[in-house]
């Protein structure tokens, strides 16, 4: 989640939801994502908007937050239901942070009972939790699977002490072999998180993570270019020359590294930092977000979406417990998308999927740029011209890692 | 008693009824910044012409920019009143522009003079754009009043200084005035001495009125102002006059004296300096050098011959956004009617749309130009890299004349005819041998050396004007430390060995960066201008040659090599507004690159490559996000 809340609409003190919200809601799916703006220990790179005990003065809210994010979830549900919403049930819950399982597994159960409570969870509904790896055992990754949880992912980030050392991790990469197997144990899915690109990490350093990671025998790995944030510990480190800048050809070096290990292990990219070994091993509810459907984000900064609504919470735990107390909605600012931006929006998260995008969603002015895009290597010549039937936009190798430039082209 | 004439005495110097006897005309030759208007400003408050209250810094100065450069762009003329031994005087100030690019206007104020006061800064010796107006001064037999300025700072050396200048114009060194423009100290003394030394005017008062246009300003509510000098005859107010060059006459609507505002007068007698309103609306109806004369009975010979500015140098001026192209026209349009050296016609560049040609009289009035536009109309532009004029013969005898590098023909050529200056350099002695190397490096001949005292040197080069337009002032203020300075005037043309080099982004001819430089050169320029351009362009999604061509003949090339990575990598729920966002950022951002070809280069890639100082300091934006 970004730092900064972005510039909108101010939201209606209720919460309200425009009437263009409700319109095609039952061909959308929805989810829940639950914020958990807790850390024991804040990394020098995160800008999440996360906060220690410390830094929030005092643990009181941190006791106090299941409940508060019940109060929101029971407003959700009044929200949706006064907009004109067709009841859906919740086809995934993803929470996240900050550190979840900072939380007691109870807490975590109290939110998930609260999301049944308002909405009742779809068969067969996807809900993981982000787990350190030194904040779970056998025993409490047991528990949330008997809380209905079915997926968790680790945040892993490096096999490299070194490497978790600049990092600001304090787990032992030992460990996680250990807390993969003991989440198998429990019934769960399990995913991890790696970071590459961290100043000081080799390619080799980035190979041993890689190994490390795939001698798990793990379905899920997401992976991610390290981004140095102005306003984090890290960015300061970075502006006074006491670490490098990160290298984005190292990068790039590092992302076709990780392409080449997952496909090797059996594990197939369905989204730019993302590899699955197999359709049922995705994460459902962040394919939700690429495929814009409808999300609601409960939690101190948290964003949601319901048919071209968007909105974000107000930011510190203090001000959103305050709101929620007062019988207030949360949300601090809002905008309604127009047809425009919802075709540019379309385009920019929907490019990251290995499904891609039909080409015939595009504008007239996009369509003529695809065979620029082919003839630059940065999108599958065999998907473009149809060959499995519907003509799709699809990256190759190099045109995830120019994703961007591929929107910029699309779009300009 | 006060140098300042009482009253009765006053009436002896009327405006229009002033004997020349009582008269002084003089001006003031002095280097940027060795303090000719603080001195100015001094003569203005001890004469009384303006007092304690009304007295601002550099009270002549009318422009911002003039103030601010510290430099003079048009002439003043302030009549001041002053006394001496019980007869009252009127002493006419011209404040002269002291810029090689203004070397004409500078002969025409020293032309209006009897006397020049020599100005040199104490701590500085002369400098060679003020030796060449002393020159010029020698050249109108005017009379010189050497005075070191700036006595007051600790590093004043003015017996060295007085030395230096009794050695160039004749003397002791004990007539060279001591004064602080600052202080006032010595400035009683040199208003003394103007009145003593300084010839007064002579004239026909009788004859058919003659009167020489030293400057012309354009007002915006009183049209153009005209600064004469009358040499013989009359000028009467509500008269017809007659502009000699091109016989034109005109209703004199107003005739005055400037001290130091305005003031009309009931005309203007043999020796007195004033100024003239028409109602005419733009300085090329009443040009600098012409000679004024009365309609009614007009003299038949003019007071010397009538020359035309003629553009030295000129310079592609684009706007930076396309739709400001209007604005610009408009811009020089009004700009014109102040400056009659400005020239101009419309050109079109495929790097930089729509924009102008631009002739200028040199670099100075090339900047002058620029910062005005940007300034007082608001405009960002982008300036191609100064030239020179080339005459071009081809095989069959036909002949170009090429202002533009990029219109510089192929095909068989015979001939390139380049302008050349004599240029002037003066500095301290312990230079000469890396100024030396400097002129030979730019095909330089040296004509001459002398020493002007025991550690200063005056060095004399013909030179190719392309050479000093390029980077030739900056190169020799780095190597002499900034003690060097430099003059010029053009000194004909000459058949040199030059080529155009071309620059290509990936294949695509770049017309802007195109430039016509010595065969011997080309090699080094191709390759300098090629690897600028690799640190001043960001990567793109596609390898990018850049190339330097002389023709179909590369003679340098770099790569720029293509970008590996340009994605987010996290791209979730929070993150889409703010991803979105700075994607409706980046494409307002491109409207601001130029695309070549396919490759977008970003303005301030072309301004650093086209500023011929810049340092590819901008190459750490290469690497900046463009998210």
């Amino acid at each position: 989640m970004s730092p900064a809340l972005p510039d909108g609409d101010p939201a209606p003190e209720d919460g309200a939801l425009p009437a263009s919200a409700a319109v095609g809601a039952e061909d959308r799916r929805f989810g829940v994502y639950l914020h958990v703006p807790f850390c024991t220990v804040r990394c020098g790179y995160c800008d999440f908007n996360t906060y220690t005990s410390a830094e929030l003065g005092g643990g009181a809210s941190q006791v106090a937050y299941a409940r508060t994010a019940v109060d929101e979830i029971r407003l959700a549900a009044q929200v949706l239901h006064d907009a004109g919403l067709p009841s859906r049930t919740v086809s995934t819950v993803f929470v996240g942070g900050g550190t979840p399982t900072v939380l007691p597994v109870a807490d975590l159960g109290t939110m998930l009972g609260a999301v049944r409570d308002g909405w009742g969870l779809a068969e067969g509904a996807e809900v993981t939790t982000e787990a350190n790896p030194d904040s779970v055992d056998a025993r409490s990754l047991l528990a949330l699977a008997e809380a209905g949880y079915t997926r968790v992912s680790f945040g892993m980030q490096s096999a490299v002490p070194h490497v978790l050392a600049t990092l600001d991790r304090t787990h032992d990469p030992k460990r996680i072999p250990e807390v993969v197997r003991w989440a198998r144990d429990a019934g769960l899915r399990v995913s991890l998180d790696l970071i590459y690109g961290t100043p000081g990490e080799s390619v080799d350093d980035w190979r041993r993570s890689l190994d490390a990671a795939l001698a798990t025998g793990v379905d899920h790995v997401s992976a991610y270019a390290l981004v140095v944030e102005p306003g984090t510990r890290m960015g300061a480190q970075v502006r006074r020359g006491e670490l490098p800048m990160p290298d984005e050809d190292d990068q790039a070096t590092k992302y076709e590294l990780a392409d080449s290990a997952f496909e090797a292990a059996g594990l197939h990219w369905y989204e730019v930092s993302n590899w699955a070994r197999g359709p049922q091993d995705v994460s459902r509810h962040n394919l939700a977000y690429w495929r814009g459907d409808d999300w609601w984000g409960v939690g101190p900064g948290a964003h949601s979406h319901v048919g071209g609504a968007r909105w974000w919470n107000v930011k510190h735990p203090r001000a959103y417990a305050d709101r929620l107390a007062a019988g207030r909605s949360p949300a601090a600012g809002r905008e309604v998308l127009d047809e425009d931006t919802r075709t540019m929006e379309r385009v920019l998260l929907r490019v990251r999927l290995a499904e891609g995008l039909a080409v015939d969603e595009l504008s007239t002015t996009a369509r003529r740029r695809v065979a620029e895009l082919v003839a630059d290597g940065l999108v599958d010549p065999v998907a473009a011209l149809g060959g499995a039937g519907a003509r799709r936009l699809v990256l190759t190798l190099r045109g995830r890692l120019l994703a961007d430039a591929v929107v910029r082209t699309l779009v300009a | 008693m006060s140098p300042i004439p009482s009253t009765a005495a006053a009436a002896r110097i009327r405006p229009a009824a002033t004997p020349p006897e009582l008269l002084r005309n003089f001006c003031i030759i002095a280097h940027i910044d060795h303090g000719k208007s603080t001195l100015a400003d001094r003569m203005l408050q001890l004469t009384g012409v303006v007092d304690a209250r009304a007295m601002r810094a550099q009270y002549l100065d009318r422009m911002d920019i003039e103030r601010e450069r510290g430099i003079t762009i048009k002439s003043q003329a302030v009549r001041m009143p002053w006394e001496k031994d019980g007869t009252p005087y009127a002493l006419n100030m011209i404040d002269t522009p002291g810029h090689v690019d203004f070397t004409y206007e500078v002969s025409r104020s020293l032309a209006a003079c009897e006397g020049a006061v020599l100005l040199v800064d104490a701590a500085q010796g002369i400098e060679a754009q003020t030796l060449a107006n002393l020159y010029l001064a020698l050249e109108n037999d005017l009379a010189i009043i050497p005075v070191l300025n700036k006595i007051d700072l600790p590093a004043a050396q003015p017996e060295k200084y007085a030395e230096e200048l009794a050695r160039l114009i004749g003397g002791q060194p004990e007539d060279c005035l001591r004064v602080s423009g600052k202080t006032g100290e010595g400035v009683r003394e040199l208003l003394d001495r103007i009145v003593e030394q300084v010839p007064h005017p002579e004239g026909d008062a009788a004859a058919p009125a003659r009167a020489m246009i030293f400057d012309s300003v354009y007002d915006t509510y009183r049209g153009v102002v005209t600064y004469v000098r009358v040499v013989d005859g009359h000028l009467d107010p509500r008269e017809r006059i007659a502009m000699m060059s091109t016989r034109a006459t005109h209703e004199l609507l107003e005739i005055g004296v400037i001290s130091p505002e305005p003031v009309p007068t009931k005309g203007l007698g043999v020796g007195e300096v004033g100024y003239l309103i028409t109602g005419v609306k733009d300085v090329r109806q009443s040009k600098v050098g012409d000679t004024v004369t009365n309609a009614a009975r007009p003299a038949s010979e003019s007071l010397g011959e009538y020359r035309d500015p003629k553009p030295m140098v000129f310079s592609g001026l684009y706007p930076l956004d396309g739709t400001d192209y209007p604005n610009l026209r408009d811009a020089l349009d009004k700009l014109k009617l102040n400056d009659a050296a400005l020239h101009y016609e419309p050109e079109t560049s495929v790097a930089l749309g729509f924009g102008f040609r631009v002739g200028f009289l040199g670099l100075l009035h090339l900047e002058i130009v620029r910062e005005r536009l940007e300034r007082e109309f608001d405009l960002e532009l982008i300036s191609t890299a100064p030239n020179v004029e080339y005459d071009v013969t081809m095989e069959d005898r036909t002949e170009i004349r090429v202002t533009n590098p990029s219109e510089f023909p192929g095909g068989k050529i015979r001939e390139v005819r380049e302008p050349v200056v004599t240029s002037t350099v003066l500095a301290p002695s312990e230079f000469v041998g890396t100024i030396m190397e400097l002129c030979q490096s730019r095909r330089g001949e040296l004509l001459g050396m002398d020493y002007l005292s025991e550690d200063r040197v005056e060095l004399r080069y013909r030179l190719p004007l392309a050479e000093i337009v390029f980077d030739f002032f900056d190169a020799l203020k780095s190597r002499t430390r900034g003690y060097a300075s430099l003059d010029y005037e053009p000194a004909g043309e000459q058949a040199a060995d030059l080529v155009k080099v071309d620059i290509l982004l990936q294949g695509e001819q770049v017309d802007a960066f195109s430039a016509i430089v010595h065969k011997d050169k080309a090699y080094a320029y191709g390759v300098a201008m090629a690897s600028k351009l690799r640190e001043l362009i960001p990567r793109q999604q596609f390898e990018v040659p850049i190339q330097a061509a002389i023709g179909s003949r590369v003679i340098a090339r770099e790569t720029i090599r293509a970008m590996r990575k340009d994605v987010l990598a996290k791209c979730y729920g929070g993150d889409i507004t703010r991803k979105r966002k700075l994607l409706e950022k980046q494409k307002e951002g491109k409207k601001r690159m130029k695309t070549i070809g396919r490759v977008d280069v970003p303005q301030e890639a072309f301004i650093a490559a086209l500023s011929s100082e810049a340092a590819p300091s901008t190459a750490k934006d290469k690497d900046a996000k463009r998210k």
